[in-house]
């Protein structure tokens, strides 16, 4: 077996997915944050200004989804297949409110009339906290594990996506986003948009913290799979640890008005929380519920040495290009929002 | 069997839904790096102010194709199951790259093409609005590579066998350039340009016949008039190398374009026609020996037919693919007339008084658009029964789990979805184009560029 800096391809490649989709998180997260909390916001102009925060950068920030689901697809095609195809329902509905959003964002300043934007205001805002609470979902399940025959084929029923653990995981993302993106528009406003936002910030940290002591409570009685893992070597207890510790600066630097810093915690929190579900799984990628033992693995699912290989190649080349050009817009976009001629 | 259609079915709407946008942003990309070139070059504010003007259409089309893209990109996984476990060994690397190199690029530099005008210099803008261009050219690419492969597998061997096998790549560089890929890319590439710069046309000549903002239309009519002379001509040579390549790599698929039966006799080349099945003879109007002459130079020269392949290899809705496929070049032969009739007129300096003429360029911007589509539907439909051409068939390609009322619910969902993009694309544009280059001073608080600076000002002392 091939190997990269002394790791097996395979699991270079669960550590790029899973940086990709981490990087999606802290992107995507901010802006559906900043999105599900809209509607909070009373005035036209506070509205406006809340958008266009994200305006130059959101599209941007949804491409890390499609690298994601492509270096998936392209390492581990058996769990792209399975994954997708088992939750359809819920995957049809998240792109549903991911045009909606799109449409809302874009169509929104098109027309003065306050029917029409309070219209777009509420499509915005709700598939926005959709989008957020379907991942939740769908990461929930991930982490439940799902039936599959032999050949890794769904064997479950439809609906069972739908269950207490995973809504519980659903709203946590949602309460995590909100916070992540409440931070991020106190970065970006003033005023007394800009106090509103504090408080709310306030708010949404307490809710998401409760959430995520009764996720923990949940994984630890019912689902030890989950954490049989921290039990045989304690040593790992330091990423849930420092989990908790950026989660707790997130409202200590908030308070202090350094809001760059509280974002930057905000994001490593996310890391932290996605990197523990990663050391939960790994080498599993998708659980098998039927029978753990069985459970589909990043070596049976992986795509041949050869085409890992190339795609590190690719990866390589690329990485440092997306990393530029993110940094570019956001250089450009810096500092509160002005808005001009060609704001949305 | 249910589930089959049906998943086709969306599969065809969604990636038809889709492919009325990119076109129009490439081409859109082409014909603003133009302006804003021309801008940069002689200083001309005019230049600047239809850059604009197309940037902000540009935005429409670009956010219904990115949202419609992403739900692309999934399918795959919801509905084709299947099909993803058996190619994502060499396919995956091509939607990888896809993403990386060609979607963050047009992404990152979509926000500083839209939102930059008064924050970045002009320089830098023109960077934006060519790395968009460039990004939107990649992506073409790597998606045209993923199907070409699909059409003529190449660089790859198969491992496992039954329900277990699957295609696991052994030559990145021998995948993108398969047989058909540079061909295809091409005759893509060109497509989308025509169908950009036709609506810059026709968008344009109604503002002439309109007398509105006469000397700018003059300007973007010459450009895009420039484009499409240069491409359409150029779109029947990379039309050609297309057809040669099938004739040699998918030969049943040619029969089809032709409604050639027999097994081994002269080919006839149809201006139109209507394919018989029952009695496997095409009426119409023919060029006796045509087909064989186009590929082999020769006009008595045998061309294998329909039934040189055995029944279960061969595309069924052989008229259908017949008359997309002979839609599609009369359409190509037509822009060219018109293309070729503006550029001479424009050498008489005739072009922007004929009221017919102009309003012949309105109108035509929906011919690239329905090229373009049948093009693709004439492509895809000929390669049936076959998804990856000559290892798996269409009906072995389904998602396991997936049931018929899911994928019910999911087309009719992606129906009224795509119905109600569809009504407020055309109002949205409709809007835009009746605002015109110029009123850029808005209905509501937008503030103008003198009010930024003077805020600027203030906020600096
Ligand atoms: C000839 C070009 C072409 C073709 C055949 C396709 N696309 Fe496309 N796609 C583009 C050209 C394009 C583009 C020009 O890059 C887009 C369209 C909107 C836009 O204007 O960018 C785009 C957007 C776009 C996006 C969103 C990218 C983003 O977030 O910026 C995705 C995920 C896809 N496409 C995926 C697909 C898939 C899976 C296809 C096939 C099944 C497909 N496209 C066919
Ligand atoms: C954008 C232009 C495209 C159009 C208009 C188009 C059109 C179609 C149509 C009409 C079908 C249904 C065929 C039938 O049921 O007879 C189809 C199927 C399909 N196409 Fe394409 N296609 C396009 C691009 C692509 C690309 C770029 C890919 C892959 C990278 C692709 C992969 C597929 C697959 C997997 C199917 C389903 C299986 C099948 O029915 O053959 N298509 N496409
Ligand atoms: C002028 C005469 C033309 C000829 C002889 C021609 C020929 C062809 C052939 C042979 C194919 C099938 C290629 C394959 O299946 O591999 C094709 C596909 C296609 N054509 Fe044309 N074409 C012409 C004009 C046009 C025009 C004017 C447009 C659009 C503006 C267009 C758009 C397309 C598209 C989008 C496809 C599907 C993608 C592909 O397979 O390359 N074509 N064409």
């Amino acid at each position: 077996m091939h190997t990269f800096l002394g790791i097996d391809y395979p699991t270079m490649w669960f550590l790029i997915v899973g940086a990709l989709f981490s990087g999606y998180a802290i992107l995507d997260g901010f802006d559906l944050g900043a999105g599900a909390w809209h509607l909070f916001f009373k005035e036209d102009r506070s509205r406006r200004i809340a958008l266009n925060a994200v305006g130059p950068v959101w599209d941007g920030n949804e491409v890390w989804l499609v690298i994601g689901g492509g270096a998936l697809f392209a390492g581990f095609p058996e769990a792209y297949a399975t994954l997708f195809s088992a939750m359809y329902i819920p995957f049809i509905l998240f792109l549903g409110f991911l045009i909606f959003r799109a449409v809302s964002i874009e169509f929104r300043g098109e027309e003065p009339m306050k029917w029409w934007r309070n219209t777009w205001d509420i499509a915005y805002s709700i598939s926005s906290a959709m989008m957020a609470l379907l991942l939740g979902v769908v990461l929930g399940n991930v982490l439940m594990g799902i039936g599959m025959d032999n050949n890794f084929v769904f064997t479950g029923s439809w609906l069972e996506f739908l269950n207490p653990y995973s809504l519980v995981v659903g709203l946590t993302t949602l309460a995590l986003f909100m916070v992540h993106g409440a931070i991020y528009l106190s970065m970006k406003t003033e005023g007394q948009l800009f106090d509103k936002i504090a408080r709310l910030l306030r708010r949404s940290i307490r809710v998401f913290v409760i959430l995520f002591v009764i996720i923990t409570v949940i994984s630890v009685f019912y689902f030890s799979h989950l954490t049989d893992r921290f039990m045989d070597k304690p040593i790992l207890f330091i990423v849930p640890a420092l989990a908790f510790l950026s989660i707790a600066n997130v409202p200590r630097l908030a308070s202090k008005g350094k809001y760059v810093r509280s974002f930057i915690f905000s994001a490593l929190s996310i890391s932290f929380l996605l990197i523990l579900v990663a050391i939960e799984l790994y080498p599993v990628i998708i659980l098998n519920s039927a029978d753990m033992e069985s459970s589909m693995t990043i070596y049976n699912a992986a795509s041949s040495d050869k085409a890992l290989g190339v795609m590190l190649t690719i990866t390589a080349i690329g990485f440092p290009l997306v990393i530029a050009y993110t940094v570019f817009v956001y250089r450009t976009f810096w500092g509160k929002v002005k808005l001009d001629e060609t704001s949305y | 069997m249910e589930v089959e259609i049906l998943s086709r079915l969306q599969f065809a709407f969604t990636i038809a839904f889709h492919y009325i946008y990119p076109p129009l942003s490439i081409g859109l990309g082409l014909v603003m790096v133009i302006m804003e070139g021309q801008y940069l070059r002689t200083g001309n504010k005019e230049y600047e102010t239809m850059a604009r003007f197309w940037t902000r259409i540009f935005a429409l089309t670009f956010g219904i194709g990115v949202a419609t893209g992403i739900v692309m990109e999934f399918e795959f996984g919801t509905n084709w199951a299947k099909y993803s476990r058996y190619v994502g060994d060499v396919f995956g690397s091509a939607l990888a790259a896809e993403g990386i190199f060609a979607f963050a690029l047009e992404s990152g530099f979509l926000g500083v093409l839209l939102f930059g005008w008064n924050r970045v210099k002009p320089q830098v803008h023109f960077i934006s609005t060519i790395g968009v261009f460039i990004g939107s050219l990649f992506s073409a690419v790597w998606i045209v590579v993923a199907n070409s492969w699909q059409q003529t597998p190449a660089g790859y061997h198969i491992v496992g066998e039954g329900m277990q096998a699957r295609a696991e790549i052994t030559d990145f560089w021998a995948m993108v350039f398969n047989p058909s890929a540079v061909d295809r890319m091409l005759h893509v590439w060109i497509g989308a340009f025509i169908a950009g710069a036709f609506l810059v046309m026709s968008v344009h000549a109604f503002y002439m016949l309109r007398d509105r903002y006469v000397k700018l239309s003059q300007k973007a009519l010459k450009i895009s008039l420039i484009v499409v002379t240069v491409f359409s001509l150029l779109q029947l040579v990379t039309g050609h190398q297309s057809a040669d390549g099938v004739a040699e790599n998918q030969p049943a698929k040619l029969a089809a374009f032709e409604g050639h039966y027999p097994e081994s006799e002269q080919g006839d080349l149809y201006l139109i026609g209507w394919v018989n099945k029952e009695i496997q003879k095409v009426k119409g109007i023919k060029l006796p020996g045509g087909l064989s002459f186009l590929i082999h130079w020769n006009f008595t020269e045998p061309v294998a037919g329909l039934n040189a392949f055995p029944e279960d290899e061969q595309p069924t809705a052989v008229n259908t693919i017949f008359q997309f496929y002979h839609i599609m070049v009369a359409i190509g032969l037509l822009l060219i007339a018109i293309t070729l009739y503006g550029t001479l007129q424009w050498w008489c300096g005739k072009i922007f008084k004929q009221r017919w003429y102009l309003w012949i360029l309105v109108f035509a911007v929906f011919l690239p658009q329905l090229s373009n589509q049948v093009g693709w539907f004439a492509a895809e439909m000929g390669r049936q029964p076959w998804v990856v051409y000559g290892h798996l068939k269409t009906a072995d390609a389904l998602s396991e789990s997936v049931s018929s009322s899911h994928v019910l619910f999911s087309l009719i969902f992606f129906t009224l979805v795509y119905l109600l993009l569809l009504v407020l694309f055309i109002y949205l544009l409709d809007r835009k184009i009746k605002k015109g280059p110029y009123d850029e001073s808005d209905i509501d608080d937008r503030l103008k560029l003198k009010d930024i600076a003077v805020q600027l000002e203030k906020s600096k002392s």
